[in-house]
């Protein structure tokens, strides 16, 4: 076990190295006046709506039209991607149940898959359909957060967050495609495939014929990481070596998965003028991570009781990882496969290098359980850090509540209206992510999805439901698709989506408007240790106690029985 | 309207410059600077692809090293990965590692006497994550060891000698965990001649 932590200590050294620099970086790209040559063409091109500033719901309004007209045009192109080009292996169709929620899937950011990308999708909808929504979704939820940064630090001088257009190209071209040319670059050198040639047929050693699929896919790769996204073009998403070769392509993208979202945190705080509140955020984040690594790493070391009753040699040494190796591959090992798992679903990429339905109870129950928490440590790119000020906006309430003052949060009051939305906002995810389960457990086509039986078929069922609600994506995979899962399953990730967005827009407008109030003796502060403890305790009573029946029913129960 | 209008023309913008040209300039770079990872890392032998290092594929006789299970149909399909999603506590999964594990003491025992059920390493008995995992444990390649040398009429010592030269360890001494290549391994052992 030793070699095992010492990668994630390492892991985690690199992770804060990458991310405090980038986050400056992304501080200045959002907070730079005069755009370059191409943005201001490029905004002159959109028309008027992308001149001048917007407040929230102008801002707002430009996010949604831009995300359902985006969801029209993926949908249109799946569902005719038969009669295009690129489409080298003659794929047909996808099914317009499956196009529904893959366009939801990917216009929300949440790489849901209900189908076997290989198999499934031509060169065309993978490139110019998923992907480009690899980059897209991704940069909508980036400009978000930084239109609700610009109304925290406004000095109560105007409504305006910023304009989306802008902030939208700043997010892609000065951020996510930078990054993303370096990681293909180094994906490639460790071998990921990117060609347009189709599958290729082998003659195998023993006479049989192989096909292989093969793609444009080392480019798709390297956002579908960086873009909290997940949605892989094969099945077995990164556990596939064509999409993760070495122990090496492994590091480099379990780092995308949480670079941005940490560097956001570093952003935040320099754009609401609150460094050391964003390093108590910080803390905050990696503490959940760490307690999720501490978790599942031991539990899926221990092995399944299955396999310890088996008899089969399950302990770590240099010639083998040992441990609950169902479903994961030799390069990577046991520490590698629970990383990722805690670091996919403390954002909401979403992605994952092994099957999180073979995990056992106690290492599968530490990404449901981050996913109910919202994806807030720190969350998905954008979406992550507005889920966490939700939270925040309930941490100073109750401590307001606690000294008997009007709370406050980076000297700005905050009253009923932000006290609505944020429970809105913190509050409507997880109750769909409920009542969609126990809508699905009750109705018999709901069941017909389940693949295991008993306790783990619950559990399977939550994890589809919490996964899409909170636009994340991963699966315990054997869940399957039929047309009551995925029409469900569409609805909860566009309203996961679109409600906390919402809400999180409208707490940037109003306190835009808010005058900054000078602190004094009597102000709760924000920027130490006890506020950090009071944030912990907050999201974990207010998700964390909501999931714990579930939880019962599904991961605990299964591990209790065995 | 003014929104939908902008939209329009950002899908247009967007999916020409983010759907074709990033792909594109990539996929041109790497078919400059690494052609040969970036078409699948094939496997050629006299003139014919028999196979990728990436992809495990199926070995049965007894000349060879044999792969990891595989979930995917037919198994180890390159075009169609899968996970087995049995869960930890199936019975479906209690069942293939006692058939799993059964079929290797029937394979190897001959070879290795006094071979029991808790000498088998865990990867051996238990579907990879991809279904195509390419690589085995050293642990796994040294109980096969035996009956290949022993079917091929080698030494054991140089049968030991290919397995540690297609064993990839961990990357910097400490990332990941030491694999064995069973298609590279093979392929070297097929070179070495032998009956």
């Amino acid at each position: 076990m030793g070699q095992g932590w010492a990668q994630i200590v390492v892991y985690a050294v690199v992770l804060i190295a990458l991310s405090y620099p980038l986050g400056i970086w992304m501080a200045r790209v959002y907070t730079r006046e005069r755009g370059d040559v191409v943005e201001r063409g490029f905004l002159r091109l959109l028309g008027r709506d992308a001149s001048g500033d917007q407040d929230w719901k102008h801002y707002g309004k430009s996010v949604v039209v831009f995300s359902v007209a985006f969801m029209a045009f993926l949908y249109g192109l799946l569902r005719l991607q038969g009669h295009l080009f690129l489409n080298p292996d003659h794929l047909p169709a996808v099914p317009w149940t499956v196009a529904f929620n893959t366009a939801a899937s990917f216009i929300t950011n949440t790489n849901w898959q209900y189908y076997g990308g290989e198999a499934t999708m031509s060169y065309l909808s993978q490139m110019a359909g998923l992907a480009v929504q690899n980059f897209v979704s991704a940069g909508v939820g980036m400009a978000v957060l930084v239109a609700i940064a610009r109304g925290i630090s406004r000095r109560g001088t105007g409504a305006g967050l910023g304009n989306f257009w802008r902030d939208l190209y700043r997010s892609i071209v000065y951020i996510l495609l930078p990054l993303a040319v370096v990681l293909t670059v180094i994906l490639l050198s460790q071998g990921v495939v990117q060609t347009f040639h189709g599958h290729v047929t082998a003659t195998t050693v023993q006479g049989a014929h192989q096909s292989i699929a093969r793609g444009p896919f080392a480019s798709q790769e390297a956002i579908k990481q960086l873009g909290t996204n997940g949605g892989g073009p094969y099945d077995s998403n990164s556990a596939v070596p064509f999409e993760n070769p070495t122990p090496l392509s492994n590091f480099f993208e379990v780092l995308a998965i949480l670079l941005i979202p940490f560097a956001q945190v570093v952003m935040f705080g320099r754009m609401v003028l609150a460094r050391r509140h964003a390093w108590v955020l910080y803390a905050v984040c990696f503490t959940i991570f760490a307690i999720g690594v501490g978790i599942a790493l031991p539990s899926e070391q221990h092995g399944s009781s299955v396999l310890r009753n088996s008899g089969v040699n399950i302990t770590h040494s240099a010639s083998q990882p040992g441990g609950n190796m169902t479903d994961k591959e030799v390069r990577f090992g046991i520490a590698n496969t629970a990383l990722w798992a805690t670091a996919t679903t403390d954002v909401s990429n979403g992605s994952v290098n092994g099957g999180h339905d073979a995990f056992t109870p106690a290492g599968g129950a530490v990404p449901l359980v981050n996913m109910f928490l919202g994806e807030v440590e720190p969350g998905g790119v954008g979406s992550g850090i507005y889920g966490l000020i939700f939270y925040i906006l309930i941490a100073v309430f109750v401590a307001g509540l606690m000294v008997g003052r009007t709370p406050e949060w980076l000297g700005k009051k905050i009253e009923a209206r932000e006290m609505k939305l944020a429970a809105i906002g913190a509050l409507f995810v997880p109750t769909m992510a409920l009542v969609l389960t126990a809508v699905a457990i009750v109705a018999p086509a709901g069941l017909a999805s389940v693949y295991n039986a008993g306790a783990h078929g619950f559990t399977e069922t939550l994890y589809a439901y919490t996964s899409q609600s909170n636009n994340n994506g991963s699966a315990f995979a054997g869940y399957g698709a039929t047309t009551f899962s995925t029409t469900l399953g569409g609805i909860a990730m566009l309203f996961g989506r679109f409600v906390p967005l919402l809400a999180g827009l409208a707490i940037g407008g109003s306190l835009a408007r808010k005058k900054v109030v000078p602190a004094s003796a009597g102000t709760f502060r924000t920027d130490g240790a006890t506020f950090g403890v009071l944030l912990l305790g907050v999201i974990a009573l207010t998700a964390g106690l909501m999931i714990l029946p579930a939880l019962t029913l599904g991961p605990i129960v299964e591990g209790l029985m065995h | 309207m003014r929104a939908l209008a902008a939209s329009v023309v950002a899908i247009v913008v967007f999916t020409a410059a983010l759907g074709f040209g990033y792909p594109a300039l990539m996929t041109g770079f790497a078919q400059v600077a690494f052609p040969h990872q970036a078409n699948g890392s094939l496997v050629v032998r006299n003139g014919t692809v028999v196979g990728s290092s990436l992809a495990a594929q199926e070995f049965t006789s007894p000349r060879y090293f044999h792969e990891r299970p595989s979930a995917t149909s037919p198994a180890y399909n390159a075009a169609f990965t899968t996970f087995s999603n049995l869960g930890p506590t199936s019975p479906a999964l209690a069942k293939l590692v006692r058939t799993n594990a059964q079929a290797i003491l029937k394979l190897e025992g001959p070879y290795n006497p006094g071979l029991t059920i808790h000498d088998i390493p865990v990867d051996a008995v238990v579907p990879s994550g991809s279904g195509i995992d390419p690589d085995i444990t050293p642990a796994y390649a040294a109980l096969q060891s035996r009956r290949v040398a022993a079917v091929r009429h080698l030494p054991l010592a140089t049968v030991q000698l290919l397995i540690r030269e297609n064993t990839a360890g961990r990357t910097f001494g400490f990332l990941g965990e030491a694999g064995v290549n069973v298609l590279e391994l093979n392929l070297a052992l097929d070179k070495l001649g032998g009956n």
